[in-house]
């Protein structure tokens, strides 16, 4: 059940936007999609709402096929990055759009709109029109349009790609709490790994038209299968053969079993994070600590430490 | 020459100085004049002219003129004409925008390039085509037509073929920025939330371009009702048959028989109104 996509390749021209790809969404999660730009990320989920089509493969939405159903049939929700409101609609309007296609008595219609603006704080904006909202009331009346018709499957493709900090990390939370209260299995696309990491059940890491790994935030962060989930994730240095992440390096002022000598070049205050940059025989890595960390080691440029990844840290053997 | 060069001199260096304070006065009045006797000379002075001497001719000449049994056929047949060519071009020009903005194909540049054509060549021209396409006897398509039972020249379906050809890409080009601005996002959506293709047209798309449709489609009837050329060679301008009121007012005028001012205004006055319903429909950035 929930989405099963299988064997999806899809080329535009020359270009290869996915290969093979295996999808499986299970019902009632919240999936993020992430990957660089051009990954591919952005066309799976449209291949998954109908609206572009595989060269290859196949797609089921709750066991039933949908490969080749336009979208219209589909029963999904999708939201855009630029939330694709129905300009000349008022807000109510937008989110009875949906409705009136499937000409549901008025008195239902009604009823269901009202449910909806209550559930993204928008019932005062009713008779507005979407010009006369901000970017993230734009995107929330997006949303209550889209889950109007009670979809399978709800697809966001960026959908806070558009809008300042403040208010994504808003709609961030907003989202999640939204899909706890509503349980539709929901995927959406970014290219934030915070907000993949902060927000998702599962993530699946796509580059270049492939899915790299699939697994929950925590397993993908702790233990990446390659240098670009683990790059793509979180920051990462280099520490002799290894690679791993800043804050999983110890620090220490005396030589210890397994750690190796070096000197401080750098180092950079940032809040309460403290960032110092070494330089060893071999490698020049970097090490993130906090302001009490950093005063109890002392470390000034030039002073001679000994560095070795923590015991549990996640590293991975850096190529070549 | 240098009565020219003396004047754009000061409208080539106008918006280089930097407040109007600075230019000097004589430019300025120089320029204002040159404008009021560009629109006075050029329009003003003539449509006064058919103005003035259809007031002087009097209210029961005006009457007898606009009300001539010629002039009510002319009403009827330019109303079928231009209305026919307006309802086709703005159908056409829909379709065509729709099909350049959201579409790639094979011949689209060309596609783009040819919707143009019609516009920019002499309407004597596209009439003496359309008579060597469909002419009775000799058309190159016509004799069959014929032989079918339909006659295309010295006959409405020409006329309203000539009319439509002249007027193509006007409704097309005013709606096609906007579809391309707007994007396919909103179709898209509205796919996505069961619309087939002919709700999503009357739901979202006619909407959207609503006000640059209503501009082209106003441009379309004010090119249409005006049309000469074309209509002269291909309806054979038969008195009382194939006549619109711009091809009456022509014989009234070459043979001074009386109503050519009167029909005239007629035109004018749906100039005019054609240009107020613009003016409302043009401003407030809505297009």
């Amino acid at each position: 059940m929930g989405i099963e996509a299988v064997g999806i390749s899809k080329r535009f021209g020359d270009f290869v936007a996915l290969e093979s790809v295996d999808l499986h969404v299970e019902t009632g999660r919240l999936t993020a999609l992430l990957g660089p730009s051009g990954g591919g990320k952005s066309t799976l989920l449209r291949i998954i709402g109908g609206l572009d089509d595989p060269d290859e493969g196949s797609v089921h939405i709750d066991g039933l096929e949908a490969t080749g159903v336009p979208p219209q049939r589909r029963n999904v929700g999708f939201v855009f990055q630029h939330y694709a409101a129905f300009k000349h609609l008022s807000v109510y309007r937008n989110v009875a759009f949906g409705l009136e296609i499937r000409k549901r008595p008025k008195a239902e219609i009604r009823q269901r709109v009202h449910e909806l603006l209550e559930l993204v704080h928008l019932e005062q904006f009713a008779d507005r029109l979407p010009s006369q909202l901000s970017g993230g009331q734009r995107q929330r009346m997006a949303l209550a349009r889209a889950l109007a018709v009670q979809p399978r499957v709800l697809l966001l493709d960026e959908p806070f790609g558009a809008l300042d900090t403040m208010v994504r990390k808003e709609l961030r939370d907003w989202l999640r709490r939204l899909h706890d209260e509503m349980h539709v299995t929901t995927v959406f696309v970014t290219h934030d790994q915070e907000e993949a990491l902060e927000v998702s059940d599962e993530l699946v890491v796509i580059n270049h038209g492939r899915i790299e790994q699939v697994g929950t935030p925590t397993e993908l962060y702790d233990n990446p299968d390659n240098e670009f989930v683990m790059g793509f994730l979180g920051p990462v240095t280099r520490l002799g053969p290894q690679l791993v992440r800043p804050h999983d390096i110890e620090v220490f002022l005396t030589p210890e079993p397994g750690a190796v000598e070096a000197s401080v070049t750098r180092l950079q205050r940032i809040g309460f994070e403290v960032r110092a940059e070494l330089a060893t025989p071999d490698s020049t890595p970097w090490v993130q600590l906090n302001r009490g960390q950093a005063e109890a080691l002392k470390l000034q440029v030039g002073a001679r430490v000994w560095l070795r990844a923590a015991r549990d840290a996640s590293t991975l053997r850096a190529a070549g | 020459m240098a009565d020219n060069a003396v004047l754009e001199r000061p409208a080539v260096a106008g918006p280089r100085t930097r407040g109007r304070e600075t230019r000097p006065r004589s430019a300025r009045y120089i320029r204002r004049a040159v404008a009021v006797v560009y629109v006075v000379g050029l329009v003003i002075l003539p449509v006064w002219i058919v103005l003035w001497r259809t007031i002087r001719q009097g209210g029961s000449a005006f009457w007898n003129a606009i009300s001539a049994q010629s002039a009510v056929h002319a009403y009827q047949v330019t109303a079928i004409v231009a209305g026919s060519a307006v309802v086709i071009n703005t159908v056409f020009g829909i379709g065509v925008a729709i099909l350049l903005a959201r579409y790639r194909f094979p011949g689209r540049r060309l596609l783009d390039v040819l919707v143009d054509v019609p516009i920019s060549i002499s309407p004597i021209v596209v009439g003496l085509a359309l008579v060597l396409a469909y002419g009775t006897t000799t058309g190159r398509f016509g004799t069959d037509l014929a032989k079918a039972g339909i006659h295309v020249i010295f006959s409405a379906p020409g006329m309203v073929l000539a009319t439509s050809f002249v007027s193509l890409p006007l409704v097309l080009r005013e709606v096609l920025p906007v579809l391309e601005e707007e994007g396919i996002d909103q179709d898209q959506a509205a796919r996505s939330l069961g619309a087939n293709a002919w709700q999503r047209l009357i739901r979202v798309t006619l909407p959207t371009i609503r006000w640059a449709l209503a501009y082209g489609v106003v441009l379309s009837i004010a090119r249409s009702l005006g049309e000469f050329g074309a209509l002269r060679v291909v309806s054979g301008d038969i008195t009382g048959q194939t006549q619109t009121i711009t091809l009456v007012v022509d014989e009234r005028a070459e043979q001074f028989e009386p109503g050519a001012y009167q029909l005239s205004l007629i035109l004018i006055a749906v100039s005019v109104l054609c240009m107020v319903v613009i003016s409302f429909v043009r401003p407030g950035g809505q297009r």
